[in-house]
C-alpha cells in the first residue's frame, strides 16, 4: 500500500499538464463566449456585424450554426448550447467569438451588442414555487404518520431555515480543447469529471455518432461536483468551433466568466416541524424543502433527491413527511457541488433540533445523541441502517475528546469573558454511498501488462485532486502483488473506456478501484493456469502471488512477477484485461419512494469551537475533532486530506462564502475580491481527525469506504458553534436559521437592540432587513 | 510602444520587446510555454501565478514574491525572475518541495507551484530560523481550494524540524555568504551563484524619449489598475513609473516624514521610523494585503485610487498626509483630507503625478491605530476600516483625535467634526457616545455586496469605539460600551 499522492512531485515542480498546458497545437484558435446581459428576456437581436470585423476573428457562431442539436440538457432537454429566442439567465451563453487569440477574441466580444426585451426575474425559489415554475415534480418522502405523531408529542417547533449557494471556486477555471483530426473526427481535452457526458453532448451537437468524438482527461485542477455536468458546454463550444473551422480551438474561461456563467451548489430555504417527546425523542419531523435550481434542470431533480435521503442525517425518527421541490429561477443552473443536497438537507434538521433544544431549555447534543440512528432503524426511504456506526463515533469523539470537560472550560470562558464569548457544537453526519440514479453504479478498468512487468491501468475516474490514480496505484499493486512503482495509471479517455459514470458521489474509487481488483484477478487466474502448466501440477488455486513472487502451497517458486509476464507473452497468453465492475443490491423505486439507494452509509462526528468577538462582530474557529468512519483506509494521507479539505469546504459554506445576487439575477459576488473562499487563516489551526479503527467495510474495495464528500457536512457544525456563541452573548437574541454565518450576521444579530438608537437614519436611507437576508 | 527589455528569466537570458504592459503571467505562459506558473484569478487574489523576482540591492541579490499577473514585463528590465521551473533541481526535489510530497500537501495540484514558490522564497528570505508562523505568512497570499492547508502546514513543520534550531541545515542562518549556504543545502539550483554577475552585466535600457502625455495608463504597482483595466494594458501606452527609484524611498526631514510615492506597502511597514510611531504596523499589514501584493501595491497607488475603502488610506488621512503632485518642474502640495471630492474624482490635474507624501511625525504619547472588518479576516476588502491618530493624557483629556472611517460614504472619510467634538474633553463612555452621534452625522453609507448601510454603520460605530477601547480600556470599557 502506498501512502503518498502519485502526482505529488510533478505538482510541487510545476509539471503537472492540466488542458492548457499542453503545448498549444500550431494554429490553434482561442474562443470567447458571449453570455446574456440580462437575466431573462426576449432576444430581438444580437448584433455581430462590428464584432466580426474586429482584428484576429475568424468566425462567430450562434444558436443557427450548430449543425446537429442543439441541445445539451444531461437529464431533461430543456437547456441550448447557445440560446436561441429567450436567455434565463445573466451570462447565458449566446454567442461565441472565435480568433486567432485570446485577447482578439475578448476584444471582439465587448463588440456584440444584444437587443433584448426584458421579462420578469425570478431569483427566490419560494417566489418561483408560488408562481408553478417547478423543474420536474415535486417528491415526498414519507414514513409513519405524521400528523398523528404531533398531536402525541410534548413539544412542537416550527420555523423556517435557508442556506446559501456555494461557488466551486475550483482553481483551474472550466476550460476545453477540441482538435480535429480526420474525416469528422474530433478529439477534445476537457476538464471534466463526465467524459463520457461530454463525447455524448459533443456528437449530439456536431450530428456525428458518438464514436467519432474521443475525450481525454488528464486532470483536473479541481472540480468539487462543478466540472459533473458544467464542463459540457465549454467541450461543446470548443468542439464546435473545431469542427466548423477545421482549426484546433481552445475554450478557457476567464475566472469573472465562469463566476458569472455557471452554477454552483443550490441555494435552498426550508419550512421544517419537529415534535419531540419531553425526554428529547424525536417523534416527528415535517419538512418541505424550496430548492433554488437556477433557470435549468441541470442536475438538480438528483440533488433535491439527495436532499430528501438526508432529510434526518444521522438519526432515527419514526414519522417522517418530506417534502422537496427544485424552483425554476433566473439563476444561472444550479449544479452538483461536494455532497449534492445532502448537506443542505442536513442543515434543515440540525436546525429544527437546535430550535427544539432551546425552546426545551436543554442541550442541543441531548437530542442528537438520544436520536442517532442505531442497527436495523429505517431511513425515511425504506433502508435500514447496516453496520450503524453513528453511535460508535459520537461516543468516541466523545470520550476521546472529554467533550465534558471542553464544554465546562468553554462555560467557564464566558463567565469570565464579557468581550469574547465562545460555543461549542456537535455536527453527527451519516451520508450515503451510491449513484442514487443505481444504473451509474457502473464501472470499466482495462489493465494491461508490457513485457517488462510494467503496468498500464486505465478506468472510468477522473483524478481531480482527490487523490484517485494514488488510491487506483495502491489497489492494482495490492491486487497483483506486485510494486507500486510498475503501474500507471492513464488519462480518463473515452475510447479506452466506454459509457463511463462521472467521477461523483464520492463512489469513484469504489468503482473503479472494484473493477481494477477484477480486472487484476482475470489476469492473475491465467497465470495460475500458464504457471500450473509450468510446474505441471493440476491444482491452480494453490498456486498464490506475494511481493512479485509465486507460491505453490506456500512454498516459494523460482517464478517472480517478470518471469511470469514473460512467460505469459511468449505462451501467447493475453496480458490485457477488461473488468466490468456493478455495484451489487442496490435498487430504488421512485414510485414508491423507497428502496436501498446505498451499498452502504459514512458515518462520523465533529465538535467545532468557535470565538466570537462582540466589539467588532469578527469570530474565529478555534479548533475542530473529529471522529471519521473510513472503513480501512487505502491511502491513510489522501484520505486526511480528503476529510480536511472537506471540512474546510464546509466551514467556508457555513461562514463566508456568500454568494449575493441582485434583484435584477446579476451576480454581486462576482470574483475573488468579492467571493471569498478560506484562506490558511480562516482555519482552525487545531483540527484532530481520528479514523475510526476496527471498521470493515465488507463491500468497498479492500475494505475501504468512500471520503469524498461527507467530510464537508462536519462544516455545519461551525454554524451551530457561532450560534452558541451569540446565544452566551445575547441570550435573548433573536436568531435566524441563515446560512452562511456570516461577520454581518453575526454583528446584526448581536446588536439588533441598539440599531435604532445609534444613530438618527438620515432620509431615504435603506435598511436592510436584520438577519432575514435572502 | 515596445523598448527592449533584457532580463533573466530562471537560468535564461532574455532580450524581449513585448508590450510593455504585457503581463509576466502572459508572457511566462504563451510566449516560453512556461506552464507551471498558473493562471487562477488574475486579480491577484490566489496566488496561483506567484514568481520571484530579483534584483541587486546593495550588492546583494534580493528576491520578492509577486503576483505575475499584475506585473508588467516592462518593469522587468535587469531583473531575475524566477519562476517554478527556474526552482527546480535536476533529477531531485529541492526540500520544500520533498516535504510538500511526504505530507501529501498538495491535491489536485493547480496551486500547488504557487505555494512552492512562496515557501522556497521564505527560506531564502528570512533573517531567522523558519518557522511556521513565517511561512504561513509568506504563502498567506495563496489560495489552495481543496483544501490542504493542514497538510501544508505540516510539511512547514518538517521544514521547522530540519531548518530550525537543532536541525541538519540549522547553520544556513549563520552563514555570512547566504546564497552559498542555500546552494549547499539544495534549496535552489546552482546557477543562482551566477545570478549577481549576470544581472550586474545588464546596463540601463533606452527608454524612448516621449512625452509623458502621450501615455494612457501609469502603471506604478499595478495591483488595482491590471485588475480594472487588465484587458486594455497590454494594447495600451503605458508609463512603467517603477523604472523611476527617486520616487521610492522614506527619510526624515526635520520633524516630518517624506514618503516616496512609489514605496510599497511592505517598504513602508519595513522602515524603522515607520514603525516607531505605529508599532503594530506588520499586524495592520497582515490584514491588508497580501505579501505579494504587498510588495507591488503603492502608497500613492491606494490614494490615487479613490476608494473609499482603501486601507493604506485611512491611515495616511488619519496622519494628515500632504502629497505633493509633479507636472513638468511645476509642484503643488494637496492635504490628503481635501484631496477628494466625490466618489472617484479627486484634486489632480491631468498630467500631474503624485512624486511624494510628507507627514508631522506624530509627537510622544500618540497612538496610530486601524481597524478592519470584512468578511474574511486578512487579504480581504474591508466593509468598513477606520485609521485613528490618538493622544490622550494621563489625566484622561484627549488631545488630539484624527478619525477616519472607509466604507461609509463615497471617498474616504476624516472625521472633522467629531474630531473637533473630542479634542479638550475627558473621555468617558458617555462622551464617546455623544461623539459617535457626532460621527453618523458625517456618514452616508450605501448597501452593496460588502455589506448592508445599517451593517455599515454599525460596523463603524464599533470600530471607532474599538480605537478607545484598544488606547484607553480603563476609562471606556467594551462592557461598558456594549451596554449603550
Amino acid at each position: 500500500m502506498t501512502n503518498k499522492h502519485i502526482d505529488a512531485e510533478l505538482h510541487t515542480r510545476g509539471t503537472s499538464l492540466y488542458v492548457d498546458d499542453v503545448p498549444p497545437p500550431a494554429g490553434m484558435l482561442h474562443a470567447a463566449i458571449y453570455g446574456s446581459p440580462v437575466a431573462h428576456g426576449r432576444v430581438k437581436a444580437l448584433h455581430l456585424d462590428k464584432a466580426r470585423k474586429a482584428p484576429g476573428v475568424v468566425a462567430i457562431y450562434t444558436a443557427e450554426d450548430v449543425p446537429g442539436e442543439n441541445q445539451i440538457g444531461p437529464v431533461l432537454p430543456d437547456e441550448p448550447l447557445l440560446a436561441t429566442d429567450v436567455v434565463e439567465y445573466h451570462g447565458h451563453p449566446m454567442a461565441m467569438v472565435v480568433a486567432e487569440s485570446d485577447e482578439d477574441a475578448r476584444h471582439a466580444l465587448t463588440l456584440i451588442e444584444a437587443d433584448i426585451e426584458a421579462l420578469e426575474v425570478i431569483t427566490c425559489p419560494r417566489v418561483a414555487h408560488e408562481a408553478g415554475h417547478i423543474l420536474g415534480t415535486p417528491r415526498t418522502f414519507a414514513m409513519g404518520d405524521t400528523a398523528a405523531a404531533f398531536a402525541d408529542c410534548d413539544i412542537v417547533v416550527e420555523g423556517r431555515s435557508d442556506v446559501g449557494g456555494q461557488e466551486h471556486l475550483y482553481l483551474e477555471t472550466q476550460r476545453a480543447r477540441a482538435v480535429p483530426t480526420e474525416g469528422d473526427r474530433l478529439r477534445v481535452y476537457s476538464s471534466t469529471q463526465s467524459p463520457y457526458a461530454v463525447q455524448k453532448a459533443c456528437a449530439r451537437i456536431l450530428g456525428l455518432p458518438t464514436h467519432r468524438v474521443e475525450v481525454d482527461v488528464i486532470r483536473l485542477g479541481g472540480g468539487f461536483g462543478g466540472k459533473e455536468d458544467q464542463a459540457t458546454s465549454w467541450a461543446c463550444l470548443a468542439a464546435l468551433a473545431a469542427h466548423k473551422t477545421g482549426r484546433p480551438t481552445q475554450l478557457v474561461l476567464h475566472r469573472l466568466d465562469d463566476l458569472r456563467m455557471t452554477g454552483k451548489r443550490h441555494p435552498y430555504s426550508a419550512d421544517y416541524k419537529i415534535g419531540l417527546s419531553k425526554d428529547g425523542n424525536i417523534q416527528a419531523f415535517e419538512v418541505k424543502h424550496f430548492q433554488n435550481s437556477g433557470a435549468k434542470t441541470d442536475l438538480s431533480l438528483a440533488v433535491l433527491e439527495r436532499t430528501l435521503f438526508h432529510s434526518t442525517n444521522s438519526y432515527f425518527i419514526p414519522n417522517v413527511r418530506a417534502y422537496a421541490a427544485s424552483c425554476r429561477t433566473n439563476l444561472p443552473p444550479n449544479t452538483a457541488f461536494r455532497g449534492f443536497g445532502g448537506p443542505q438537507g442536513m442543515f434543515v434538521i440540525e436546525s429544527a433540533i437546535a430550535h427544539a433544544a432551546e425552546v426545551m431549555g436543554i442541550d442541543r447534543a441531548e437530542i442528537q445523541k438520544k436520536n442517532l440512528i442505531q442497527e436495523g432503524e429505517s431511513f425515511p426511504y425504506g433502508q435500514q441502517a447496516e453496520r450503524a456506526r453513528a453511535v460508535r463515533t459520537w461516543e468516541e469523539a466523545e470520550e476521546g475528546f472529554e467533550v465534558a470537560a471542553w464544554q465546562k472550560d468553554i462555560d467557564a470562558y464566558n463567565a469570565k469573558n464579557t468581550a469574547t464569548k465562545k460555543g461549542l457544537a456537535a455536527m453527527p453526519i451519516c451520508f450515503g454511498i451510491s449513484f442514487t440514479a443505481t444504473f451509474l453504479n457502473q464501472a470499466s478498468a482495462l489493465m494491461h501488462v508490457y513485457t517488462d512487468g510494467s503496468v498500464s491501468l486505465s478506468t472510468g475516474g477522473v483524478e481531480m485532486g482527490q487523490g484517485l490514480s494514488s488510491k487506483l496505484v495502491g489497489i492494482a499493486a495490492r491486487a497483483l502483488h506486485i510494486s507500486p512503482h510498475r503501474i500507471k495509471v492513464e488519462t480518463t479517455n473515452t475510447t479506452r473506456i466506454a459509457n463511463m459514470s462521472p467521477s461523483a458521489a464520492s463512489a469513484t474509487t469504489d468503482l473503479n478501484g472494484s473493477a481494477t481488483i477484477l480486472a487484476a484477478d482475470e489476469l492473475l487466474g491465467r497465470f495460475r493456469e500458464l504457471l500450473a502448466r509450468e510446474l505441471g501440477v493440476q491444482d491452480a488455486e494453490n498456486i498464490t502471488f506475494e511481493d512479485e513472487r509465486v507460491y505453490y502451497r506456500g512454498e516459494l517458486t523460482e517464478w517472480t512477477w517478470e518471469k511470469v509476464v514473460s512467460q505469459a507473452y511468449l505462451s501467447r497468453v493475453a496480458l490485457s484485461a477488461h473488468a466490468f465492475f456493478a455495484t451489487p443490491n442496490v435498487w430504488f423505486d421512485k414510485q414508491r419512494e423507497t428502496g436501498r439507494p446505498f451499498a452502504y452509509h459514512v458515518f462520523g462526528t465533529a465538535w467545532t469551537e468557535v470565538t466570537i468577538d462582540l466589539l467588532r462582530g469578527t469570530y474565529t474557529v478555534d479548533r475542530v475533532r473529529l471522529v471519521h468512519d473510513l472503513g480501512r483506509t487505502i491511502n491513510a494521507n489522501v484520505d486526511l486530506g480528503q476529510i480536511e479539505g472537506g471540512l474546510a469546504q464546509g466551514i467556508g459554506w457555513m461562514t463566508l462564502e456568500e454568494l449575493a445576487f441582485a434583484e435584477d439575477g446579476r451576480l454581486s459576488s462576482f470574483a475573488l475580491s468579492t467571493y471569498k473562499v478560506p484562506d490558511g487563516d480562516a482555519l482552525p489551526e487545531d483540527i484532530e481527525v481520528r479514523m475510526l479503527e476496527d471498521a470493515d467495510n465488507p463491500v468497498g474495495p479492500f475494505g475501504s469506504k468512500a471520503v469524498g464528500e461527507p467530510p464537508l457536512m462536519y462544516g455545519i457544525g461551525t454554524f451551530f458553534a457561532l450560534r452558541a456563541a451569540l446565544r452566551a452573548a445575547a441570550p435573548d437574541a433573536e436568531l435566524a436559521f441563515n446560512a452562511p454565518m456570516t461577520p454581518e450576521k453575526v454583528m446584526l444579530q448581536l446588536h439588533h437592540q441598539r440599531l435604532r438608537t445609534l444613530w438618527e437614519k438620515a432620509p431615504g436611507e435603506a435598511t436592510a432587513p436584520v438577519a432575514a437576508g435572502e | 510602444m515596445t523598448t527592449h527589455v533584457e532580463f533573466w528569466l530562471n537560468d535564461r537570458r532574455i532580450i524581449t520587446d513585448v508590450p510593455d504592459g504585457m503581463l509576466v503571467l502572459d508572457y511566462l505562459r504563451k510566449d516560453r510555454l512556461l506552464t507551471g506558473t498558473k493562471e487562477g484569478c488574475k486579480e491577484g487574489d490566489c496566488g496561483a501565478c506567484s514568481v520571484l523576482i530579483g534584483e541587486v540591492v546593495e550588492g546583494v541579490m534580493r528576491y520578492l514574491p509577486v503576483t505575475s499577473c499584475l506585473t508588467p514585463v516592462g518593469e522587468m528590465h535587469g531583473k531575475h525572475v524566477v519562476s517554478i521551473e527556474g526552482l527546480n533541481l535536476p533529477g531531485k526535489l529541492n526540500p520544500v518541495q520533498q516535504a510538500m510530497v511526504e505530507r501529501v500537501g498538495a491535491q489536485c495540484g493547480f496551486c500547488t507551484p504557487g505555494f512552492i514558490v512562496s515557501m522556497c522564497w521564505y527560506m531564502m528570505a528570512a533573517r531567522e530560523t523558519p518557522t511556521l508562523e513565517g511561512f504561513q505568512r509568506a504563502f498567506s497570499g495563496n489560495l489552495c481550494r481543496c483544501t490542504g492547508y493542514a497538510a501544508i502546514n505540516r510539511a512547514s513543520l518538517d521544514l521547522v524540524a530540519d531548518f530550525g534550531p537543532g536541525g541538519k541545515w540549522a547553520s544556513i542562518w549563520e552563514a555570512e555568504d547566504r546564497l552559498g549556504a542555500l546552494l549547499e543545502a539544495g534549496l535552489l539550483p546552482a546557477y543562482f551563484a551566477e545570478m549577481p554577475r549576470r544581472l550586474s552585466a545588464i546596463g540601463e535600457m533606452e527608454e524612448v524619449p516621449r512625452a509623458e502625455a502621450d501615455a494612457d495608463f501609469f502603471v506604478a504597482g499595478g495591483t488595482d489598475l491590471y485588475v480594472q483595466k487588465g484587458e486594455l494594458l497590454p494594447r495600451s501606452q503605458v508609463k512603467i513609473l517603477n523604472r523611476h527609484p527617486e520616487m521610492k524611498g522614506i527619510r526624515q526631514v526635520g520633524d516630518r516624514l517624506h514618503i516616496g510615492a512609489l514605496t510599497t506597502f511592505e517598504e513602508f511597514g519595513a522602515d524603522p521610523g515607520v514603525a516607531a510611531f505605529i508599532p503594530e504596523i506588520q499586524d495592520y499589514l497582515r490584514l491588508i494585503a497580501s505579501l505579494p501584493l504587498r510588495n507591488r501595491a503603492t502608497i500613492a497607488g491606494n490614494i490615487i485610487n479613490a476608494s473609499p475603502i482603501g486601507d493604506m488610506t485611512a491611515i495616511m488621512l488619519a496622519l494628515d498626509t500632504t502629497l505633493v503632485f509633479t507636472q513638468g518642474d511645476q509642484t503643488r502640495e494637496v492635504e490628503l483630507k481635501r484631496f477628494y471630492k466625490g466618489y472617484k474624482t479627486f484634486d489632480k490635474r491631468p498630467g500631474e503625478i503624485m512624486t511624494e507624501m510628507h507627514l508631522a511625525l506624530p509627537p510622544q504619547g500618540t497612538a496610530v491605530l486601524f481597524e478592519k472588518v470584512s468578511k474574511r479576516r486578512c487579504l480581504d476588502i474591508a466593509t468598513v476600516n477606520s485609521g485613528a491618530k490618538l493622544r490622550i493624557s494621563d489625566e484622561g483629556v484627549i488631545e488630539e483625535a484624527s478619525l477616519t472611517v472607509g466604507g461609509v460614504a463615497a471617498t474616504p472619510l476624516w472625521l472633522e467634526k467629531t474630531g473637533e467634538f473630542l479634542v479638550g474633553k475627558s473621555l468617558t463612555p458617555e462622551l464617546l457616545r455623544e461623539a459617535l452621534k457626532v460621527a453618523h452625522t458625517e456618514m452616508s453609507p450605501i448597501s452593496d455586496v460588502r455589506g448592508s448601510a445599517d451593517y455599515k454603520r454599525l460596523l463603524a460605530t464599533q470600530l471607532l469605539t474599538a480605537h478607545f477601547v484598544k488606547l484607553a480600556g480603563d476609562r471606556v470599557s467594551v462592557e461598558a460600551m456594549l451596554a449603550g
